[in-house]
């Protein structure tokens, strides 16, 4: 078990062994796409309804996916922790969703989208994946405006648009500050309809614990019903993964509480590449932690950042009341550092600003962990009217969760964990390197590079969803040569032991200290060694750190009662310890990456001025880690990246 | 602060329920209701006892997956808040708190405070869609929706599906979760071909399911997080009454 990892050997991760093949299609970007498509093996649609396919996760990735297969004639099983598809982690999001329809006559383009995107990303993205995202991505308005969901309209009836963090052209469609819900609904929906045709069975509280693989191909999945504790064994022509990031690994994050890395990691542990893993993405506009027993963090719309603005007192400790401040004696320190952009600086940069003024003594509220988001000048410019119809849902949720009014005294803000960009390694037709087992939606190392733009995770997690994955997983079903096979078979039964025997050695430990505690002091310890900024030291000392804490959890947790019944203490207990496995993967990958990009900053790479330096020379590609069992130093593989359209160059935002 | 929980435990649906009493000290006021909950049960662990079970996930009001009585009212005395949203500010120091599942009869408990709404989805599942399979939609803007249709559109749509209505009303009817999905749907022009077949048969699945009828008491109304209005249960009622005279609802998917 992983407990027994040997944290000298784990330090030093053997030299890259293999080029990853991508099978990104020949040819001109813009024709890669149609020319994939016509040469992938076409399915009959009598042919469709004798395959099965298993769908982990019901968000806007698994949900679209799910609905999609349905409706194409495929039997699906879905599965969700939750006791409802609606509840999925997507949501939560707010702001909305980028598409390249160029309603607003703003100079806007597929091509533009791609660029900005791969731009956004610090050039650690696929190319060919990125375009096809932006060329799909209108499409998924077309579809979610045909089942009803309610965007926002401009008088004349036509759909309403806004800029968001900072693009320069107005490309996002928003559902008030609900435009996560709306879209899920919108799948859930779809998902609904396929249920009740009875192409798709949905599995609610039920937990993937492992995947099986049988002579080297996806072959099914072994869950746990989270109502009475049943193990049961799946069978698939192909598994689908669509399971979400693993932000939660940090503990305090903006994620659901239930999210978690199982899956993914399950899967990686049986083969699946893991692809830079340190790509985790810091939200800068996030209400400060107010105490201890603090569960989770919650995320204020980026969209704030178009009319507040950002300040910290200039005189570090200064203890004054915002309003008792003077403007001479405001820092506001954005504005002075990108004069061009301002307050809407990309998320990596405007959070690790936020880190240093913080850091050096100028943080605001009680605990001293914050910066103001004033927008004291934008209501006296526009009205507070105007600031209201803008904002009014979220000025409502900061004044619930703070009990300050914000109309009054500037919000205080801190970045939080939010999303990861990485995640396990697919080809460009979403394939994990395990035949068979695809990853879509924020589950996959996606087409957000080293940091993702506000309104994309949407994009990118119907893209795959509805319009990549159902072709890409047909062509893989109608060439697949699959064994008839029954849940009775060996791999299943060895796999579904293992499951049964980590449960069993959870509840068995029987010692002192909760799951949460442990919990608790992984996350403070990747906040501090692999959050906004990371050095040598520092991942060196979290890679001692965290064996030694795993190897701990399993020798002292207590996971009150039985597996047989409904037990959450349990159900985070193997969460937490999958977390515990790839915390370690998460610093031995940023330990490997010695340049920044992105949202990965190591302080030993930066420009004279405090800007991230990138080494396109050394690191321009996809870190993808091969687990080598427990105990043994993961393997890195490499997929090169190369860039024929959007020239690398560094990001400048002064 | 300082609060004592009477809180409802119940081992599964088969076995018999009871209250127990608990304290919690410690407690700030800007800790959520949720977050008390925590707390308690890092203390039950820490003494050898079985934590309470709640449902839970986004904690910011949006997923629906909490939900409790909170001293007799669902999700407490906050109104338009969630359970996971109600932070302890509003409650005085040494208040005595009790706590209970959301009791309805299509809703059996699972355990303490955790009940199973899948009967909420088979409401949507009869009906609460609107038939476009992908890749059959036109262009986003070659069907314009008036400003004010699609506001009123995202006003029912803002469900968040928690069952609080459910639990609040006295006949158990779920009377305002299914108008608000039938009034995010049909005063959309996407939505209008299968508008009263919708209506009918979303009405039916909710009889089927063992909820009660509706008798216009408007609690549902008083405690839904997401403030969906009584208007949607007149709508629907138009619906559906129209639906029925036209004979709509006997389709088969």
């Amino acid at each position: 078990m992983a407990d027994k990892a040997d944290t000298q050997t784990s330090m030093a991760p053997a030299p890259a062994k293999t080029i990853l093949d991508a099978k990104t299609p020949d040819g001109p970007i813009a024709e890669k796409w149609d020319k994939a498509r016509f040469e992938m093996k076409l399915m009959s649609p009598a042919n469709r309804r004798k395959f099965r396919i298993i769908v982990v996760g019901s968000g806007l990735a698994g949900g679209s996916a799910a609905a999609t297969l349905g409706e194409l004639g495929y039997n699906v099983d879905c599965f969700a922790y939750q006791d409802s598809p609606r509840r999925a982690h997507s949501v939560s999001a707010q702001g909305g969703i980028n598409a390249a329809k160029n309603y607003r006559n703003d100079g806007d383009s597929i091509f533009r989208l791609f660029y900005d995107t791969v731009k956004g990303g610090d050039y650690r993205s696929r190319e060919a994946n990125v375009y096809r995202l932006a060329q799909v991505s209108n499409n998924i308005i077309d579809q979610c405006v045909a089942q009803g969901v309610p965007f926002a309209r401009e008088y004349g009836g036509l759909l309403d648009n806004r800029s968001f963090g900072g693009a320069q052209v107005s490309r996002t469609f928003y559902a008030r500050g609900q435009t996560g819900q709306q879209l899920l609904l919108g799948a859930y929906q779809a998902l609904a309809r396929q249920i009740h045709a009875g192409r798709v069975r949905m599995h609610n509280r039920t937990e993937m614990l492992d995947l099986v693989v049988v002579n080297g191909v996806a072959r099914g999945i072994v869950t746990r019903d989270l109502r009475n504790g049943k193990i049961e064994r799946w069978l698939g022509d192909a598994v689908v993964l669509a399971t979400g990031g693993y932000s939660n690994a940090f503990y305090l994050s903006t994620n659901a509480k239930g999210c978690n890395v199982t899956a993914v990691w399950r899967a990686h542990r049986r083969g699946a590449y893991f692809a830079n893993p340190c790509f985790t993405q810091i939200h800068p506009t996030c209400i400060p932690q107010s105490g201890e027993h603090q569960s989770k963090l919650t995320l204020m719309s980026e969209s704030l950042r178009n009319d507040g603005r950002i300040w910290v007192p200039r005189q570090p400790g200064d203890t004054r009341a915002p309003g008792d401040i003077p403007e001479n004696e405001r820092w506001y320190y954005l504005e002075e550092r990108y004069p061009s952009f301002g307050n809407l600086v990309p998320r990596d940069i405007a959070s690790r600003a936020a880190k240093s003024v913080v850091d050096t003594g100028h943080g605001v509220g009680s605990r001293r962990n914050g910066v103001y988001l004033d927008f004291a000048e934008a209501i006296e410019r526009l009205g507070a009217n105007v600031i209201r119809d803008r904002y009014g849902n979220l000025f409502d949720m900061y004044e619930n969760i703070t009990g300050e009014n914000p109309y009054e005294v500037p919000m205080r803000i801190y970045p939080a964990l939010h999303y990861t960009m990485g995640g396990l390694w697919v080809d460009y037709n979403l394939m994990s390197t395990i035949p068979g087992m695809f990853a879509i939606g924020e589950a996959n190392f996606s087409d957000h590079g080293a940091n993702r733009l506000g309104a994309s995770a949407l994009m990118q997690g119907l893209a795959d969803g509805y319009f990549v994955l159902p072709y890409t997983l047909s062509n893989y079903l109608a060439q697949a040569k699959l064994e008839p096979l029954t849940t009775d078979h060996e791999a299943f039964r060895a796999v579904e032991e293992e499951v049964s025997g980590r449960v069993e050695r959870l509840l068995k430990a029987n010692g002192e200290r909760s799951v949460d505690s442990y919990h608790r002091e992984l996350g403070q310890i990747l906040w501090e060694y692999c959050g906004m900024e990371r050095s040598e030291d520092g991942l060196k000392k979290a890679l001692e750190l965290i064996p030694t804490l795993r190897e701990e959890y399993w020798q002292n947790v207590r996971v009150p009662g039985e597996s047989e019944e409904l037990n959450q203490s349990l159900e985070k207990a193997g969460r937490v310890a999958d977390f515990m496995e790839l915390a370690e993967l998460m610093c031995i990958d940023a330990l490997q990456r010695k340049e920044s990009c992105g949202a990965h900053f190591r302080n030993e790479y930066q420009t004279a001025d405090g800007e991230a330096r990138r080494d396109d020379e050394n690191y321009a590609y996809v870190a993808a880690w091969e687990y080598a069992g427990d105990g043994r130093a993961p393997i890195l593989n490499k997929e090169p990246l190369t860039f024929e359209y959007v020239a690398l160059s560094q990001r400048s935002y002064k | 602060m300082k609060f004592k929980l009477r809180i409802w435990r119940q081992p599964n649906a088969l076995r018999k329920g009871q209250f127990e009493e608990y304290e919690v000290d410690d407690v700030g006021p800007d800790e959520s209701f949720l977050e008390v909950l925590d707390m308690l049960n890092e203390q039950l662990i820490a003494n050898g006892g079985d934590p309470v079970a709640f449902d839970h996930d986004c904690r910011e009001g949006i997923c629906g997956m909490c939900g409790i009585m909170i001293n007799g009212i669902a999700h407490g005395p906050k109104a338009a808040t969630t359970a996971c949203q109600l932070h302890m500010r509003h409650f005085k120091d040494g208040d005595v708190i009790v706590v209970e599942p959301w009791r309805a009869k299509a809703f059996p408990v699972i355990k303490d405070l955790v009940v199973e709404r899948a009967a909420l989805d088979r409401i949507i599942q009869a009906g609460g869609y609107i038939s476009a399979s992908t890749g059959s939609a036109p262009d986003a803007n070659s069907i314009p929706v008036p400003k004010p249709v699609a506001d009123v559109s995202m006003d029912a749509a803002a469900c968040i599906g928690c069952g609080a209505c459910v639990a609040a009303c006295p006949n158990s009817s779920a009377m305002l979760f299914t108008a608000a999905k039938v009034g995010h749907l049909n005063v959309l022009p996407q939505g209008q071909a299968e508008r009263f077949d919708r209506a009918v048969l979303m009405v039916d699945a909710m009889e089927a399911e063992g909820f009660g009828g509706c008798t216009n008491i408007g609690e549902c109304a008083a405690v839904c997080p997401k403030e969906i209005g009584l208007d949607f249960i007149a709508l629907l009622n138009r619906e559906y009454l129209h639906g029925k005279l036209k004979g709509a609802g006997s389709r088969n998917a």
